[in-house]
């Protein structure tokens, strides 16, 4: 049994890891049955793995069996690799010793669609079943939706579950149809719609009474491949924010596309992983969510693509020249939050700094501003410097052109996300 | 020319809100504050050696209450266990700056002691946080679950409540390796332990010797490594990110790096 669960645990590791979403967050579970577990309220990363991405669930596939073909992954039926199953014993087990010696904050437990979505989501329901109730297992736990299922079997999975999500993969219905013609947005977001029922009817319930059962307190997420399919980033980024709009979603995650199979010529032959792109995707999300951006002013018509040589942030401030430079020590905090070398952090030290006195420019180094950049942006106490009327928006655009990385490995790393604290 | 002076105490945090008490009642600053046994500046005018008095400390530790939230003085307690060179005189500043303003100064970042104690604060904390994420257990022949930790500050106090809570039904030991002691709980609550030099040995190697954990263990560490090693996308590979999430100085007690 012992060799077994290693080969398995080989096969559906690497199955499972394209799965991008990482957080062990927004649910509070505690430990009141003397089981084993809590959830830690901000998510916990307990590793990192050597391609700087955390590890904070056990992130597994139940099984790598799979009846449908989506050109993007690896598991699709037509592709001959080795095929497995793990138990329900097993992966109850591996999750609660793992958990026991703090290597991860619970289970994020996937699937390939084995005979039919109803059938397999009974069979991960069985899982996070036995872990709760048997097991008193308080850990976090993650659930993907199967694409298609049923809504009992929703509404069930739900009672277990911190957070449950489906991947909408592809930000276009036309082109997910064109690589995965067994999918449609049809069955992707009704499970969507289930679980915010779900939720909405449980905390319905919850204001009547406290002991109602928790239905996914730590809500949805959703995926989207970034550079297997066309669509442009502002078709990517709108579909973000009406996603936000919902109550219900709190993440998207961008994933870098993989070429895994180069053999299908529906997929662009890329040499390496779109990872700036992403990279940029992820910060024009950081603003639109912590920063109040609206996404027309991250990208629109004119500018339907991020620019990959400026954070987005910076590529609104050159662009809206006349609304600089604020003062520091008057501005309100959405505008200090629109600065350049601004983070959320450096604004609230500063709106509650300057009620002692005028803040100077030393003072804002040290709290930590990025003046670097921001000096174009602001005045403080000192005399107003150089600010971006009297140097020019464009010879700011140069200044802060992050030209290829020194050394050669330019677009294929990803970049280290600077949030200007 | 002002006098240097010089106050000693016994290097516990009471013995420091005592110094506190003294200064105001005596009505001499520090130039200094240290531990009785440091060896001495070259040049002091006068030194004074400061006794712990709890009624003292209470008295300090009470006008204090009534300054600063609950925020900011775990904050200041954090700075404490920070035992960082000096950290006497910047708390000693920051003290003083608090009691002696009548409008509460805990959020005037502007200030550079204010700042810095919120800095070392933030510091502190997030060496506390990393041990809760980094600690990893290894299950003895005798099924207690044991961590040995190096973490940089005096942390692991920090770090009980956490774990009380998770692990409410297995008895585990965390182990400060660099200050020679360990919390250990045994079901019902958390007592401070110390361990024979030999004895400590076969535990802060690392990975726990083969003859020491129990069956299981080996089977799960392995599993846990394989596991970490599939996870990595080949096309992503990036360990400088992987080295800016995770320093090196963690990497001897964690599983999947032995």
């Amino acid at each position: 049994m012992k060799d077994n669960t290693l080969d398995k645990i080989k096969i559906l590791t690497d199955a499972a890891k394209y799965d991008v979403s990482c957080s062990s967050s927004a649910s509070s579970r505690r430990n009141l049955n003397k089981g084993v577990g809590s959830v830690a309220q901000s998510g916990i990363c307990h590793s990192f793995t050597a391609d700087g991405r955390c590890v904070s669930l056990f992130k597994i596939m139940m099984t790598n069996h799979c009846i449908y073909d989506c050109a993007y992954c690896v598991n699709r039926r037509t592709n001959d690799v080795p095929r497995t199953t793990f138990t329900i014993e097993e992966l109850v087990n591996l999750t609660i010793e793992f958990y026991r010696r703090n290597y991860i904050e619970g289970l994020f437990l996937s699937s390939g669609v084995h005979r039919n979505p109803d059938y397999t989501m009974q069979q991960m329901i069985q899982v996070v079943k036995s872990l709760r109730e048997k097991h008193r297992f308080n850990g976090y736990i993650h659930l993907k939706s199967i694409p298609g299922a049923s809504q009992d079997l929703i509404a069930q999975a739900g009672l277990y579950a911190d957070r449950m999500s489906v991947n909408i993969e592809i930000a276009d219905e036309n082109n997910l149809k064109l690589l995965a013609p067994e999918k449609n947005y049809e069955s992707i977001f009704s499970p969507m719609r289930y679980i915010q029922q779900g939720m909405l009817e449980s905390s319905e319930d919850r204001k009547k009474m406290k002991s109602a059962p928790k239905f996914v307190p730590a809500g949805q997420s959703t995926q989207l491949i970034i550079g297997a399919s066309p669509e442009s980033d502002k078709q990517i980024l709108n579909l973000a924010s009406n996603l936000y709009k919902r109550p219900s979603i709190k993440r998207v995650y961008y994933s870098g596309y993989i070429p895994v199979n180069i053999y299908d010529n529906r997929l662009p032959a890329l040499k390496s992983p779109p990872l700036v792109r992403e990279n940029r995707l992820y910060q024009a999300d950081w603003l639109m969510r912590f920063y109040q951006f609206s996404v027309h002013e991250i990208v629109n018509d004119v500018n339907p693509n991020l620019d990959l040589q400026m954070d987005p942030k910076m590529g609104w401030a050159l662009r809206n020249p006349h609304v600089f430079p604020i003062d520091i020590n008057k501005a309100p905090y959405e505008m200090i939050l629109r600065v350049p070398g601004i983070g959320i952090k450096s604004a609230k030290l500063i709106i509650v700094s300057r009620r002692y006195g005028k803040l100077t420019s030393d003072q804002l180094r040290k709290i930590g501003v990025v003046m670097k950049r921001a000096q174009y942006f602001i005045v403080c106490r000192e005399l107003p410097m150089n600010t971006i009327h009297e140097v020019k928006p464009e010879y700011l655009k140069q200044l802060f052109n992050e030209k290829k990385l020194r050394n050669k490995h330019s677009d294929n790393r990803q970049l280290t996300l600077n949030w200007e604290e | 020319m002002k006098p240097f002076v010089l106050f000693t105490y016994d290097k516990t945090f009471e013995g420091f809100l005592s110094c506190v008490f003294f200064a105001y009642e005596q009505k001499i600053n520090p130039d200094t504050i240290q531990g009785e046994f440091e060896p001495k500046p070259l040049f002091f005018d006068y030194s004074y050696h400061i006794i712990t008095e709890e009624e003292k400390s209470k008295r300090v530790w009470i006008s204090l209450e009534n300054k600063l939230s609950l925020l900011a003085r775990k904050m200041l307690f954090n700075v404490w266990l920070s035992e960082i060179h000096e950290v006497e005189m910047l708390m000693f500043r920051y003290v003083s700056k608090i009691i002696n303003s009548s409008i509460s100064l805990e959020m005037n970042f502007g200030d550079d002691d204010i700042l810095t104690v919120s800095k070392i604060a933030k510091k502190v904390g997030s060496e506390a946080r990393k041990v809760i994420q980094f600690v990893r257990f290894q299950q003895t022949k005798d099924g207690i679950y044991f961590a040995p930790v190096a973490p940089r500050y005096n942390i692991i106090s920090m770090t009980v409540n956490h774990f009380k809570k998770r692990y409410a039904d297995q008895e585990w030991i965390i182990y400060d390796t660099n200050r020679k002691f360990g919390l250990y709980y045994n079901l019902s609550e958390v007592k401070e332990v110390t361990f024979d030099k030999k004895i400590l040995e076969a535990f802060t190697e690392g990975a726990l010797k083969n003859d020491k954990a129990s069956d299981n263990e080996i089977f799960f560490k392995e599993i846990w490594k394989t596991y970490f090693q599939h996870l990595t996308i080949k096309e992503r590979f990036n360990p400088q990110l992987q080295l800016q999430h995770m320093p090196k100085r963690y990497w001897k007690y964690l599983t999947e790096m032995q």
